[in-house]
């Protein structure tokens, strides 16, 4: 007996809507097992990981803050895989956001005036947009694998804030410990509401998520997105340019991590540490993905993925499972959630041997494939 | 053992597990699919590597084990993205996360044990050409089949029927079809392959490098596996030129810290990765070289229209 | 490219863990009438809550996996009286915050948080949790009534492994692998490096640093490269065993980290640094029981039992005795590291004949002392 895919003749509506839930059915099931085999209640072991953080105010505000870079770096990358450009560094670009956001509160510690806080959000979003235009730059100049320089320029930034708050930034009343100044109360984003951390970041996020998917559905740019994102030959013959592409989706997305960082530090960190990121950039990527690279689907992504993080810690707190459970069950919810798209596009039938008729349809791929150069 | 010829064996040391998983990332590329997972992959090959070794008590067995776990992870990765067409960047990406997350978990009881280290395996005769002898035939197994691997892998790609196969699959799966091979067993075959040799790899490093098991000991090494492939422009042999190359900065920048030069650590640090910038930009400024060699269908799902 | 929060991808530039201020004592007088006006706040109590967060998973076998040896010392020493629980691998940064509060929200009586990069988010909670008490390792900052903060004088073993090592280098040389340049592993370079010189005046110390507190590969990277230029002893101020393997294949000798590394080297390791939280968590947790817990700084070393020296093998009879010397005059408060005549790197006097560094000056070094052949990282 073999699986085969059938290609359905349009995407399924019913399954667009339905195969999240699959998935996390699934997820349910394969954690249920996992947690069985660890000697502990499933039913409980549920409620730590998916209830628990959603019954308490400070939680989510927590939630919302965890979310926040999330949601922000994974809309910015939609638009990048949309447009078939593989951006893997925004992990990277976070960092120089946060650095070139902190260049007024950490040298011009002084100065208090309301300008401060747009000014280092404009430079964060610039800062990591300038960072993106490298591996754009090699791309569209010497056809260079993007994939791989905005990696290893991940690398980079992560020792040059090493470098940073080390060396020429590190908090000269500091005792020389790693780490700058704490930022004055005028380069600090206020928080939105008041029993919580939560702050304007997530107001910058969800912004963020409206208007992109406003430019993705209802503007000449979006189209030309997917035009291009879907065939570079078909785009040529539509006057649009691949190489202007390359550049937009980079500087966007870009821009998009380079604000999350600055956000990052400004609202919930207050300084420059040697590390001031998880790994958000690279965590993003799959926010993009279980969002399907739609804005609005990325915020639910952004706080389902943020649940987990919290669930987790509940789950390790309460019933003393370890923090590998977490990320199994991550992996596993993505995994089932990438197999549950299949539906989407395929009927899956299970033969022995007999053929199935050939169902013509056009070639069109979502999420779009790394296109051949 | 003089100064230069103990440098290169630890520059080959650093080097081997990189020649591993690249290798067989290679294959898998010129079947036309990518496979970012490869740090998944060698994360469990390590930790499945050390326990076998452990509960054996054979370092061999660990090799076995660790190639065994790693094809195992690559087939779960091959059941969604050719079985299931589901994208390959996001697949590979959740094997990497699903590998750490489950190599914690099965290396949990193994932590602070010393391993036993792969023995070395000295080639009669051979090992005792000055120089030469101990540096390329005075080594452990591992690093004889990495070797092995690369010329193997040559020769299969250029020189076989199989090889012209899976490179015709990689360049372009739709006439493949037409003509009648099999994509995805040969799609299948090469994933197994590739997450084979990550699992090497794996074992290298808990068997090896640092015969030890820690969560988190791949480091990284498997992403820059993959930037090496490219930088080889998917050819064998410029992939094992890189790997010794990249071992050399790394190394090295160790050596010029030692020596006193007053550059910051950080900077030192960040030299592999600018180099492979540069080397990757240099190779893909000839067109000739990415153009040729690249395969046109990398990353693009297939499903076989009957 | 492994990752702290379980995403899963970044090579790890880790984490800061540093050391700590001085000893000071405050003066509590406000917050001790207050205290008397509420009552026997500081009431006796049967059943103890202590949580602790760690910054790297517990299975790194370096300094998470020590503190959570302490957390089972204490376990095991307070049986069904004390209640524990842990997170591990807990990001510096926002997560840390979310992570203490939890902690706080949960019941904990005590909350031990156990990284430099935890301080200001646990004088955060601690303002909004009085009741609970909170101690910090590595950090300064005691802003609030119920923060207290600890550390462990590492430097006091670091002069004696380095007279060891002046006696056991027939190269009359070591290397250093350095996490990074920050007080805690400056102080510890220079503690060795005196130590050496008075055994061996020309005594020569390489520094390399990796940038990381744990990869295994690269420490052992490192250790090859230190090795193949010359050095026959190596020490680290980085956590893991790779080193110590690295050395056994060399055949040369080496110092531990941390835990006992004996096993990766029976006869390699001359003798190891051990971090042993467990005597500070039992006192800690005891008098929270007892209800005498008081903000304090505590930075102790081997004459609290907080730096253990693990067995003195591998070497001479009279190695091995005068390293007992130099640990039992420590100890005693006879002799102190840091002890002038100590000039800086560039030659100019830090300390006079006689003079004692402070802890002030000690915890904020930045700077070489003499003989030593190396460029800080400014």
């Amino acid at each position: 007996m073999r699986i085969e895919l059938e290609k359905r003749p349009e995407r399924s509506k019913l399954f667009s809507i339905l195969s999240p839930f699959i998935a996390l059915g699934l997820t349910l099931i394969v954690g249920a097992v996992l947690f069985l085999a660890l000697g502990k209640n499933p039913a409980e072991a549920m409620f730590y990981f998916f209830i628990d953080p959603l019954l308490v105010g400070w939680s989510l505000h927590e939630l919302a803050i965890k979310a926040t870079p999330l949601i922000l770096i994974a809309v910015g990358l939609s638009v990048c895989f949309r447009s078939n450009n593989w951006n893997i560094g925004a992990e990277g670009q976070f960092v120089m956001g946060a650095i070139a956001g902190s260049i007024i509160p950490v040298m011009f510690h002084g100065w208090e005036s309301p300008l401060v806080l747009p000014l280092m959000m404009i430079s964060g979003a610039i800062g990591g947009a300038l960072y993106a235009t490298i591996p754009a730059l090699l791309k569209a100049r010497f056809n260079t694998n993007e994939i791989l320089t905005s990696l290893m320029l991940v690398y980079v930034a992560q020792l040059f804030l090493d470098w940073l708050v080390r060396g020429p930034w590190r908090n000269p009343e500091g005792f020389n410990f790693p780490e700058t100044r704490n930022f004055n109360a005028s380069a600090i984003l206020p928080e939105i509401l008041d029993g919580g951390r939560a702050h304007w970041g997530l107001i910058f996020a969800i912004v963020a998520a409206l208007a992109t998917w406003f430019m993705m559905r209802s503007t000449l740019k979006g189209f030309e997105i997917s035009v291009l994102g879907q065939s570079a030959r078909a785009g040529r013959f539509a006057g649009f340019s691949a190489t202007k592409m390359v550049f937009f989706a980079f500087l966007f997305s870009g821009a998009m991590a380079g604000l999350a960082g600055i956000a990052e530090v400004s609202g919930a960190i207050g300084q420059l540490r040697p590390v001031i990121s998880p790994g958000y950039g690279f965590t993003a990527i799959i926010v993009a993905f279980l969002g399907r690279l739609n804005p609005l689907g990325i915020v639910a992504a952004g706080l389902v993925l943020a649940l987990t993080y919290l669930g987790g810690e509940a789950a390790q707190i309460s019933i003393g499972v370890s923090d590998k459970v977490a990320r199994l069950f991550q992996g596993a919810l993505l995994f089932f959630v990438l197999a549950c798209d299949t539906l989407i596009h395929y009927r899956i039938r299970l033969r022995s041997t007999a053929k199935v008729a050939n169902v013509a349809a056009a070639p069109v791929q979502s999420p779009a494939p790394v296109e051949a150069r | 053992m003089g100064f230069y010829e103990a440098v290169l064996i630890s520059v080959m040391t650093a080097a081997t597990p990189l020649v591993l998983a690249a290798i067989g990332e290679l294959v898998v590329e010129r079947s036309g699919v990518l496979n970012l997972g490869v740090e998944g992959m060698m994360i469990m090959g390590a930790v499945c590597a050390f326990a076998g070794a452990q509960i054996s008590g054979s370092p061999f067995i660990g090799v076995l084990c660790g190639m065994i776990a790693g094809g195992a992870f690559s087939l779960l990765f091959g059941f969604l993205t050719l079985t299931l067409v589901a994208n390959q960047v996001a697949t590979g990406l959740a094997l990497t996360i699903l590998g750490l997350g489950l190599s914690g978990m099965i290396g949990e009881s193994f932590i602070g044990l010393p391993g036993v280290r792969l023995p070395v395996l000295d080639i009669p005769f051979l090992s005792d050409i000055p120089v030469i002898g101990r540096i390329v035939f005075g080594q452990d197994l591992l690093f004889y089949a990495s070797i092995g691997l690369v010329i193997g892998v040559a020769w299969f790609l250029f020189r076989t029927r199989a090889g012209l196969r899976l490179r015709a699959i990689g360049d372009n799966h739709g006439s493949a079809h037409a003509l009648g091979v099999s994509v995805i067993r040969v799609r299948y075959l090469a994933v197994l392959f590739g997450g084979v040799c990550s699992g090497l790899a794996g074992a290298h490093l808990s068997l090896v490098y640092t015969p030890q098991w820690v969560e988190n000991m791949s480091a990284g090494r498997g992403w820059i596996a993959l930037a090496l492939v490219v930088f080889a422009s998917w050819r064998p042999l410029r992939l094992l030129a890189g790997a010794y190359l990249f071992g050399a900065v790394s190394i090295g920048g160790l050596h010029a810290q030692a020596l006193g030069v007053g550059i910051p650590s950080q900077f030192v640090s960040m030299l592999p990765y600018l180099a492979t910038i540069v080397v990757l930009v240099l190779i893909s400024m000839d067109r000739r070289l990415t153009l040729i060699n690249r395969p046109a269908s990398l990353g693009q799902p297939f499903v076989p229209e009957r | 490219m492994s990752q702290k929060d379980g995403s899963g991808f970044q090579f790890n530039l880790q984490t800061t863990k540093g050391n700590n201020m001085k000893k000071t004592l405050l003066a509590l007088a406000a917050s001790a009438s207050a205290i008397m006006l509420a009552g026997p706040a500081a009431a006796q109590m049967d059943q103890v809550k202590a949580c602790f967060i760690y910054v790297g998973p517990v299975g790194d076998f370096g300094w998470s996996y020590q503190h959570d040896q302490g957390r089972l010392f204490a376990e095991e020493h307070f049986g069904d009286r004390l209640e524990t629980a842990f997170l591990e691998s807990v990001p510096e940064g926002a997560d840390a915050e979310r992570a203490i509060e939890r902690f706080a929200r949960s019941g904990c009586n005590i909350i031990f948080t156990t990284s430099f990069g935890y301080m200001d988010a646990t004088n955060a909670v601690a303002a909004r949790y009085p009741d609970i008490k909170f101690e910090h390792a590595t950090g300064y900052k005691r802003d609030h009534p119920n923060v207290a903060t600890y550390d462990s004088r590492f430097y006091q073993g670091r002069y004696i492994i380095g007279q060891i090592a002046a006696e056991m280098s027939e190269t009359g040389s070591a290397g250093y692998i350095g996490s990074f340049p920050i007080p805690e592993v400056v102080q510890g370079i220079n503690a060795f490096m005196l130590g050496a010189q008075s055994i061996n005046p020309d005594f020569e110390l390489k520094v390399v640093w990796v940038n990381t507190w744990f990869d295994p590969g690269r420490e052992a990277d490192a250790a090859r490269a230190l090795i193949d230029q010359g050095v026959d002893i190596l020490t680290q101020h980085t956590d893991s065993t790779g080193p110590m393997q690295v050395a056994a294949e060399r055949g040369i000798f080496a110092f531990g980290q941390a835990s006992d590394m004996i096993e990766f080297g029976p006869e390699t390791q001359l003798t190891s640094i051990i971090d042993d939280w467990g005597p500070y968590y039992v006192e800690r947790i005891e008098a929270v029981m007892d209800g005498t817990w008081e903000q304090q700084a505590t930075w102790d070393g081997l004459a609290e039992g907080h730096v253990v020296m693990a067995e003195y093998a591998n070497m001479p009879d009279d190695v091995k005795a005068q390293a007992e010397a130099t640990e039992e005059s420590i100890r005693s408060g006879a002799f102190h590291p840091f002890t002038g005549p100590i000039n800086k790197q560039d030659g100019t006097e830090w300390l006079a004949e006689g003079a004692v560094a402070d802890d002030a000056a000690l915890s904020s070094m930045n700077f070489y002392v003499e003989g030593i052949d190396d460029q800080l990282p400014q």
